[in-house]
């Protein structure tokens, strides 16, 4: 039989607070980005010479004072063309997946919370988008509203809904039956109040974890796309664009191609780094019990 | 066919459950998990609730908090039938009554500090006032046990499960509600720090004047607590006693049967030789008449043709059994 003892006050101890060793690689990754965000939003103020502009007796010239990264085919002064092309890469990386995170971040919130009729909706009309062929799609889009940064980024946007979609959804699935919610729900929370402060700030983190890797997918596919034509519109330039450009020299002047290349290998792997990192560090679970 | 409820001794009940009826889908079968409970809980009680796991004890629990709706039946509370409401009669009925779960851990959401969980209940009934709300909390935290100070701005994960029991017993009393459905509270924890939690419960229900529903599986935990007991078998009530009563002479053969298995902490004696054996069946398909007959000791050709309903066997002892034990 249990015997009844006296209940002590229960110490709370005070928190310890380690600093955690984020290491050379995330400061690395940070670096590069913020670099690369200052380049890119600094451009039209920056000492480049114009994008666009060609001359045509300085046709693929080697690194100089005067072009430090060379020129390309057309006579291009390839550092302007990098700098401009990270605009149209970060600006369609970013908003891109912003379009896939907000309404398929919502959708499956909805759907793993409500449950029912609307899920099975949601879902279904989720699996038919992602059985379309996308490049299908793109060319649709492009061939109807033509080619512009805008258009690729709402191409790209809903392409990403449905892998969006799914993240949320799988995180409100083990969250909605969980003790808290019901908790709130005992309470008298409306559903409103038990989607917004319960389950938004747990579904958040999976989300913006796969929010960077969606940035970084995005940049890859908007430089395939610019590859096969159906991205930025020439003289316009953008990493994709220049790697196709570059592919028709690339037994002359193989940099042409690999310059580009590089800029788009290592933003999109300091991306990666820099969500991998802040989703290990944020999880509140680490370390607990 | 009348049905005899375990009264209350004297007074109006303040929970009122009348053959309530639960029941899930579970595919195309149907999954039986409340079949036609009745039962009072007097103002200032406790009433503990035991029985095996699955018996639908804690499907009973949210039941009557309308946290899963019943097919049929009625849940009276202070005279208000909970079963019949919706939306914000329902919302604002429920700061009076409040749930304590068993995973103290799991029912703290891991992103929100202490002291915005514990605010939560007022924020949703409606308390604007920032230091009116902080007031509230720091009280409440103080009474459960817990320096304020130390707790408002940290995350469930640095505290224990003790403490975290603690936090929920905080966030169900904040609304100084009459009632609260304990859900087995004390199972998750440890043996060292049970006690503490359930002398815990005590002292809150004597200063806040509370009614408990104490759902558990351990008689012991029950008996300390209760002031009368229910004994569950798949779904059904099998015996409403006294507490005292219940334990020393228990009329249901199922009781009896819970009470031989409690181990005794001496080497030299040795468990009495159990009566009933096998798993109990499944609530998807449950026997016909008793729901215990399967296991029963005492089974007869009755028991199996004619469902036994709660009847008074001795005063204040009310057992549904055709042959009861005392």
């Amino acid at each position: 039989m249990a015997t009844l003892e006296l209940s002590l006050p229960e110490e709370v101890e005070q928190p310890v607070r380690r600093r955690r060793r984020l290491g050379f690689l995330f400061w690395f990754a940070i670096c590069w980005i913020v670099i690369v965000f200052v380049l890119a939003i600094f451009a039209p103020i920056l000492p480049l010479q114009n994008p666009v502009d060609m001359d045509m007796l300085e046709r693929r010239a080697w690194f100089s004072s005067e072009h430090w990264l060379g020129t390309d085919g057309l006579g291009r002064d390839e550092l302007a063309r990098l700098v401009y092309g990270a605009r149209v890469s970060l600006t369609v990386g970013l908003c891109a997946p912003m379009i896939g995170l907000v309404a398929g971040g919502a959708l499956g919130l909805l759907a793993g919370y409500f449950r029912g009729r609307f899920e099975t909706l949601v879902v279904g009309s989720m699996d038919v988008l992602l059985a379309f062929p996308p490049l299908i799609f793109a060319l649709a889009v492009v061939a109807y509203l033509g080619q512009s940064i805008p258009n690729l980024t709402f191409i790209l946007g809903f392409l990403g809904i449905p892998a969006f979609m799914r993240v949320s959804r799988a995180a409100t699935l083990t969250l909605a039956r969980r003790e808290f919610v019901i908790a709130a729900e005992a309470l008298g929370a409306s559903h409103a109040r038990i989607l917004l402060r319960e389950l938004l700030p747990n579904v958040l983190l999976p989300l913006f974890a796969f929010f960077l890797l969606g940035v970084a997918v995005t940049i890859v596919v908007e430089g395939s796309l610019s590859f096969l034509g159906l991205g930025v519109p020439p003289p316009m330039a953008s990493w994709g664009s220049m790697i196709g450009e570059g592919r028709e020299s690339l037994d002359v002047t193989p940099r042409l191609a690999f310059l580009p290349a590089v800029a788009m290998f290592v933003t999109v792997l300091a991306f990666n780094l820099v969500g991998d990192t802040l989703r290990a560090i944020t999880d509140p679970r680490q370390g607990a019990l | 066919m009348t049905q005899a409820v375990a009264h209350v001794p004297s007074g109006e009940p303040l929970l009122k459950v009348d053959d309530l009826v639960v029941e899930y889908g579970f595919g195309n079968r149907t999954v039986h998990a409340v079949s036609g409970v009745s039962l009072e809980v007097a103002r200032g009680e406790t009433l503990g609730l035991v029985g095996e796991s699955g018996c639908g004890k804690s499907t009973l629990g949210r039941a009557v908090l309308q946290l899963r709706r019943a097919q049929s039946g009625s849940v009276l509370f202070d005279g208000h039938d909970l079963t019949a409401m919706q939306g914000e009669a329902l919302r604002k009925m429920r700061q009076r009554v409040q749930l304590i779960f068993q995973d103290p851990i799991a029912s703290l959401n891991p992103r929100r500090r202490i002291g915005d969980i514990v605010a939560e209940p007022l924020i949703i009934a409606g308390v604007k006032d920032p230091a009116q709300r902080k007031q509230v909390v720091y009280e409440v935290l103080s009474a459960v046990g817990l320096d304020p100070d130390l707790v408002v701005g940290r995350l469930p994960h640095e505290f224990s499960g003790g403490q975290c029991q603690r936090i929920c017993i905080a966030r169900a009393l904040v609304l100084n509600p009459e009632f609260i459905v304990c859900d087995e509270p004390v199972s998750a924890l440890d043996v060292s720090i049970r006690a503490q939690i359930l002398n815990l419960l005590e002292e809150m229900k004597a200063r806040f004047g509370l009614t408990l529903l104490f759902i558990a599986h351990d008689l012991a935990v029950v008996k300390a607590v209760s002031d009368r007991v229910a004994v569950m078998y798949l779904g059904r009530l099998c015996e409403v006693a006294p507490s005292e009563q219940l334990f020393a002479r228990p009329a249901h053969p199922y009781t009896a049967l819970l009470l031989q298995a409690i181990p005794v902490p001496d080497p030299d004696v040795r468990p009495a030789e159990s009566v009933a054996t096998g798993e109990p069946p499944s609530p998807i398909a449950p026997p016909s008449g008793c729901r215990f007959r399967t296991r029963c000791p005492r089974a007869d050709q009755r028991c199996s043709a004619e469902m036994p309903e709660l009847r008074e066997v001795a005063p204040g002892q009310f057992a549904a059994c055709h042959h009861p034990l005392a």
